[in-house]
């Protein structure tokens, strides 16, 4: 009993987890009119996505956002990670809590607390104002792993560049980035499908003139069925998975 | 090392990052407790006098009901996804080594797609068209649709979707950490099975448990669209409110006063979380 008792238990949450995204999957291919009834093979929901302008535009959008918020945050979350593993100086401590106030904090706060920021200094709420919320957001998860990655570097290694007689300049390129790059690819994919699925604090920080997909897909979805959202929801999935399998492989791959 | 970058890189960074958490995280939170003191303006937002009104508000019959309901659907979930998950990290925490990291990227996969789309393929089973009753239908097992959407149940069955890994990776941790000796030693010390669970699994495990009951209780007052789209009107979360005071009746201060409690909520949390931490720590040292 004790050896089968808890693998079957394993593999019925994993079913239980797994079977509403896969339903997902195999429905945004039925030809079926009413109902959920298989009534056949389709590419009809696909077809009718890509030919939506609305919906390309608002794709397009949420693309655009989610790389510069992610190499933005990768940017200055990398230095701040570099200054709190190598310097001393005074509101270390401070920092470190601040990022991780922000990273406990529920969405809902940081995202009333941005909106009433944004309407007092009168930032226009558009494609400014969500790199701002997004940046912000994704800038814990970034130090983090870019911290762990330096937390297990060999302190000797620039030393011994220098002594060789690097400069500042070659020893951050040749030693220090190769170490750290790793992080920084995953702390970028993070930051981007971080941003990619963002709702919460999207719903308040954007504005009409900058449509993004998740929030398109929550007016799509807050009515009825509707099969279009299977097929991109599908296509969603595939690209996060494809996302994930890169940054788990960059991660693996350098720590061998 | 690295003093070669000199001094002004270092405050180049340490500038850079302050002015960005001080302008983005800290001024807006003190915007947000400031605005909770103040009185509600249809034109400018806020206004003066300064009042304790918004918390007054908080107890008003109509608003403590819904809030109550949320924290109540809140601990439901929490408490649903800890019976799940507890068995569920042990039970992981026993596979080969190897395995356990493909588990534990299966695990992480939904954590990665998008949560909406996940809320909505839940809709797609539970709908009165959807797979669940066409499939009871057609077997005969039923005569009419049954009722599953818009229920207090589909909110909960939505919440403990979206947030059961984040139960699961605290507790899988802590089941890691857990030394078999430990388990021995107490078996060879004449503990049976049960009082070895008591005395020495579940004292080990409950830094684990509050972080995952943090993990999981507070997003699970704040996902808004969860409600919106399983849930009906009825069914209302602490976050339904906050954004319709926001988005919708403008009222700030009422909106900002709401979202306070949340976050004293997470502070004595976290407190709690710490509090076990340091408890634990020290009766290891001894």
């Amino acid at each position: 009993m004790t050896r089968w008792l808890p693998r079957a238990y394993l593999v019925l949450v994993y079913l239980a987890l797994y079977i509403p995204i896969g339903v997902l999957v195999v429905f945004s291919f039925n030809d079926g009119r009413t109902g959920y009834r298989w009534g056949g093979f389709t590419w009809r929901w696909y077809e009718s996505l890509f030919s939506n302008d609305a919906m390309m535009q608002a794709l397009w959008n949420s693309l655009w956002l989610a790389v510069s918020a992610a190499t933005l945050s990768t940017l200055i979350g990398a230095l701040t990670a570099l200054a709190l593993h190598r310097y001393r100086f005074r509101g270390k401590k401070a920092l470190r809590g601040m990022l991780f106030v922000v990273m406990m904090s529920p969405e809902i706060v940081l995202a009333i607390s941005l909106l009433s920021l944004f309407l007092l200094v009168g930032v226009q709420l558009g494609y400014f104002s969500l790199l701002l919320a997004h940046v912000t957001f994704c800038l814990p998860f970034v130090v983090i792993t870019v911290m762990a990655r330096l937390s297990g570097f060999d302190e000797s290694l620039p030393e011994a560049a220098r002594d060789l007689g690097a400069s500042d300049f070659t020893m951050t390129r040749t030693v220090l980035l190769p170490v750290i790059m790793p992080a920084l690819l995953a702390g970028w994919l993070l930051g981007f499908t971080l941003s990619l699925d963002d709702v919460v604090v999207s719903t308040f920080v954007s504005g009409p003139g900058y449509e993004i997909l998740p929030l398109r897909i929550y007016s799509m979805v807050r009515v009825g069925l509707k099969p279009e959202v299977n097929a991109l929801g599908t296509l969603l999935l595939v690209f996060s998975l494809l996302m994930l399998v890169l940054s788990q492989w960059i991660l693996m791959r350098s720590k061998q | 090392m690295l003093r070669g970058l000199r001094q002004p890189f270092r405050t180049g960074v340490l500038v850079l990052v302050w002015t960005w958490l001080l302008a983005l995280v800290l001024a807006p939170n003190l915007l947000v407790i400031g605005a909770s003191f103040l009185t509600r303006d249809p034109g400018t937002f806020l206004s003066l006098p300064v009042t304790l009104e918004n918390y007054r508000s908080l107890l008003d019959p109509l608003y403590l009901e819904v809030f109550l309901h949320s924290l109540y659907m809140g601990s439901v979930t929490t408490l649903v996804c800890l019976v799940i998950g507890y068995p569920f990290a042990w039970a992981l925490s026993r596979v080969a080594k190897e395995r356990q990291l493909l588990l534990i990227f299966l695990l992480i996969v939904p954590f990665w797609t998008n949560s909406l789309v996940r809320t909505y393929a839940l809709k797609l089973l539970m709908a009165t068209n959807g797979l669940i009753n066409t499939g009871l239908m057609e077997m005969g097992l039923i005569d009419v649709p049954l009722r599953m959407l818009y229920t207090e149940g589909a909110v909960i069955v939505g919440l403990v979707y979206l947030l059961l890994p984040f139960m699961i990776l605290p507790l899988y941790s802590v089941f890691d950490d857990l030394r078999r000796e430990l388990l021995m030693a107490s078996h060879d010390l004449g503990a049976g099975r049960f009082s070895t669970f008591i005395h020495v699994v579940v004292p080990l495990t409950l830094p684990g448990v509050l972080a995952g009951v943090m993990l999981v209780l507070l997003p699970a007052m704040g996902l808004f669209f969860v409600p919106d789209i399983l849930g009906g009107s009825r069914n209302l979360l602490v976050g339904n409110v906050i954004k319709n005071q926001f988005l919708d009746a403008r009222d700030w201060p009422f909106g900002a006063a709401a979202a306070i409690m949340l976050t004293l909520a997470m502070a004595l949390l976290l407190f709690t979380h710490r509090l076990s931490q340091r408890r634990l720590g020290e009766e290891a040292e001894v």
